[in-house]
């Protein structure tokens, strides 16, 4: 495939074409994917301003819970030292979580989406609508009684919560793929394999990028609770916090939860601007 | 490069081969066409696949020349297929492209009625069958069943002296050309990546495939510095569907399906589209079923038309012409909408009519031997034509008067030429229009063919006319 020239005067107008609906989850990222028929690169800039501004207000933050009146207990939660390495543990929480969904979900929904796999579609997605229907807090609780605590059960939990959206997405945006886009595809023939790798993932691809988004961002908020397993991570901030009854510790964590889904908000934005295939 | 369906063995899984893979199989040795070429191992394998290599010459490519040996030869990049030498091809190639369906029946699962019952129809090759019917006359259905999008209950399908059946499908597709309505090109391909993509799965090499777009690009009149690097979304309607139809070209098929591929755009630009296939297909000559419920467009762009009624029966299978003058029953009377007589003239082709032949000449051919060629009254001529035979200027006897040697440039240019692709109608037109009394026909590239006048014309509706008397008596009178 030849490069296309990378012009953003080309562009098309927004929004032209019909936005895909189905799912709720799918329409925010498909406009964004929509901006343009070429990759932007003019204003990319302003992209860059959200994450400087995020990571700006959670070192502000730090700066400042630091220089307040901190007693012993909270002083020795609040070392950068220790914050930075519970922020990491909940990224680490969430990367895998995420990666681990999108390898059962994206070729569970592929699968699904086949004609002839289309019986099994109501029990699987009975499945993972459990799995999402079901509390995480429970569910953390009752893996850690079956499996013991730790990093791993926690995951167990993560995925078993973000499946049911990466999944919902993969086939959504496999079905709304245009019929007489597979049916041309056929007519001057491709395979089966072939219409499923060039037209119709590609196609999907900005709606499937919109559901990784939504893992991401709902793993961050969910993996909160891997404290409660001794999952490690940024809970670990809001338990201290609650049980020694230390708001500034308490307010720390919250923040810096915030702040992370944010990022992995824009992080999941970006992919879906850069990693779309052009010319929808 | 002459193309035409593989041999089943070269078929394969369906999937491409990628490069020299191609070349290894039963077709190791490709015979005439040589090993020579890297670029398309399986082009020469199918080259080979054909027992007389050249065969689709004619009818498939004028617009890649150097048939046979095109492998040892990549094709340029020169682009007009007008530029191509090879006269316009014998009858014999034609044949070898066409289509047969034999006793095709289709059932689909859970319905009564078989959608397609038992049609048999012989598509010559070089010929544009239009399949005319109303919605849920099968039509559709009939035109996939030929490279088996969908598969026949029972019957056999033969493409181009070959048994659909016994090829892998996806290698069937791969050349039978296949244009859909709204034209379905990938959105988030470019119009380049879209048309290059069965040469592509062919396994072509990059070099050649590039070369390949351009030119067909320009067979459709769409620039390529300007539209190659494009995506479908910022094309017309109209534009996309040329697009559609260069990439059905791609491997230069012996045959293309159309399924109302004009149905969507707006009637100026079907017009236009109309016009450009049937100036397309006077270059290349390709087995072309078309499917439309459009009586006019049917008309205008059959060579012949098959009028199906309900479970794909067809009713009457023959020329425009013979469809207007001649509807073998009232559903087919109804379906035309009567004004036959007008549409007989808007329909009919110049090339149904016979045409007048007047004495040729050639600038470098000595004007007293013209002279004489066409006799001595003053108001006698010649017709002087180029060196590729197309005809540039009329000389009469009065312009020859005491020359001699070369006639060169002498006489009056001639009108700008009728096509025999245009319909009487237009000719009509044009010869009402001109001060000529003569207007030159010219066939496929510009090639001179005869003349018309006003005369011509109206001889050939007065015979029309009469055959259809003559025809109507005779049934009559073997009806009872």
């Amino acid at each position: 495939m030849s490069a296309p020239p990378r012009e953003p005067s080309a562009a098309a107008p927004e929004g032209a074409a019909a936005t895909p609906d189905g799912s709720d989850l799918t329409t925010r990222s498909a406009v964004a994917a929509r901006g343009s028929l070429h990759a932007p690169t003019a204003r990319s800039w302003r992209a860059l301003l959200e994450p400087v501004l995020i990571v700006a207000i959670g070192a502000g933050w730090m700066v400042y819970v630091r220089n307040t009146h901190l007693d012993s207990i909270a002083a020795r939660v609040l070392t950068l030292d220790y914050v930075t390495r519970k922020t990491w543990e909940h990224v680490e929480l969430t990367v895998v979580a995420t990666l681990i969904v999108l390898v059962i979900a994206i070729p569970l929904g592929v699968l699904l989406s086949r004609s002839f796999a289309r019986p099994a579609t109501p029990f699987v997605l009975a499945v993972a609508n459990i799995g999402q229907s079901a509390p995480a807090i429970g569910v953390v609780v009752l893996l850690a009684v079956i499996f013991g605590i730790g990093f791993w059960t926690a995951i167990v939990a993560l995925v078993a919560y973000g499946v049911l959206p990466a999944l919902r997405n993969t086939m959504v945006g496999l079905q709304q793929v245009d019929p007489t886009l597979t049916d041309a595809g056929r007519g001057i023939g491709m395979s089966a394999t072939r219409v499923l790798t060039r037209v119709e993932l590609p196609l999907a691809t900005p709606v499937i990028l919109a559901g990784i988004r939504t893992t991401l961002v709902l793993m961050v908020g969910t993996a909160s609770i891997a404290s409660f397993i001794s999952g490690g991570g940024l809970g670990d901030l809001v338990t201290t916090g609650v049980s020694t009854q230390r708001t500034p510790v308490l307010l720390t964590g919250c923040i810096l939860i915030a702040l992370l889904a944010l990022l992995v908000d824009w992080v999941g934005g970006m992919a879906a601007r850069y990693l779309a295939p052009k010319g929808l | 490069m002459p193309d035409t369906l593989p041999d089943p063995s070269a078929g394969g899984d369906g999937e491409p081969r990628a490069g020299g893979a191609a070349a290894s199989g039963p077709s190791e040795t490709p015979g005439p066409a040589g090993p020579s070429e890297p670029a398309g191992p399986s082009e020469a394998a199918l080259a080979s696949a054909a027992q007389e290599p050249g065969a689709f010459s004619a009818s498939g490519s004028s617009s890649e020349r150097a048939a046979p040996s095109g492998a040892s030869e990549p094709p340029g990049p020169s682009d007009r297929p007008d530029a191509s030498g090879g006269p316009p091809g014998g009858e014999g190639g034609r044949d070898r492209a066409g289509i047969e369906l034999i006793n095709v029946t289709k059932r689909f699962p859970g319905q009564r009625t078989p959608a397609v019952d038992d049609v048999s129809l012989t598509i010559p090759g070089g010929e544009i069958v239009v399949l005319l019917g109303p919605s849920g006359s099968g039509k559709t259905t009939t035109m996939r069943l030929i490279n088996r999008l969908i598969e026949p209950t029972s019957g056999r399908i033969i493409v181009a002296g070959r048994e659909a059946m016994g090829l892998d499908p996806n290698e069937l597709r791969r050349h039978i050309g296949y244009v859909i309505q709204n034209a379905g090109l990938f959105p988030h391909m470019t119009v380049g990546t879209n048309v290059g993509l069965v040469p592509q799965m062919l396994g072509w090499d990059k070099k050649r495939i590039a070369e390949r777009v351009d030119e067909l690009l320009r067979l459709v009149d769409l620039p390529p510095e300007q539209f190659r690097d494009r995506y479908p979304r910022e094309l017309s309607g109209g534009q996309q569907q040329r697009v559609g139809v260069a990439r059905a070209l791609g491997a230069d098929p012996p045959a293309m399906l159309m399924d109302e591929p004009f149905g969507a755009l707006d009637p100026i630009t079907r017009e236009r589209l109309q016009d450009e296939l049937l100036q397309l297909q006077e270059e290349l000559g390709k087995t072309i079923v078309f499917v439309t419920h459009d009586v006019d467009e049917a008309l205008k762009l059959g060579d012949r038309i098959a009028i199906l009624d309900k479970g794909s029966r067809i009713v009457q299978y023959a020329t425009p012409q013979e469809i207007l003058l001649n509807p073998a029953d009232e559903y087919v009377e109804q379906f035309l909408g009567g004004a036959q007589a007008m549409k007989l003239l808007k329909f009919s082709r110049v090339a149904d009519v016979p045409l007048q032949q007047v004495p040729q000449a050639r600038p470098e051919d000595d004007a007293a031997a013209v002279r004489e060629r066409i006799g001595t009254a003053d108001d006698s001529f010649a017709i002087v034509l180029d060196g590729r035979s197309r005809p540039v200027r009329w000389i009469t006897a009065a312009d020859l008067e005491g020359v001699t040697g070369p006639i060169g440039e002498r006489g009056e240019p001639a009108a700008t030429p009728i096509r025999a692709r245009n319909t009487l109608q237009q000719a009509l037109e044009a010869l009402i229009q001109i001060e000529h009394e003569w207007v030159p026909v010219v066939g496929p590239r510009g090639v001179y063919r005869g003349t018309v006048t006003l005369a011509t014309l109206q001889n050939a509706i007065k015979e029309m006319k009469e055959q259809a008397k003559a025809r109507r008596r005779q049934d009559r009178t073997a009806a009872p």
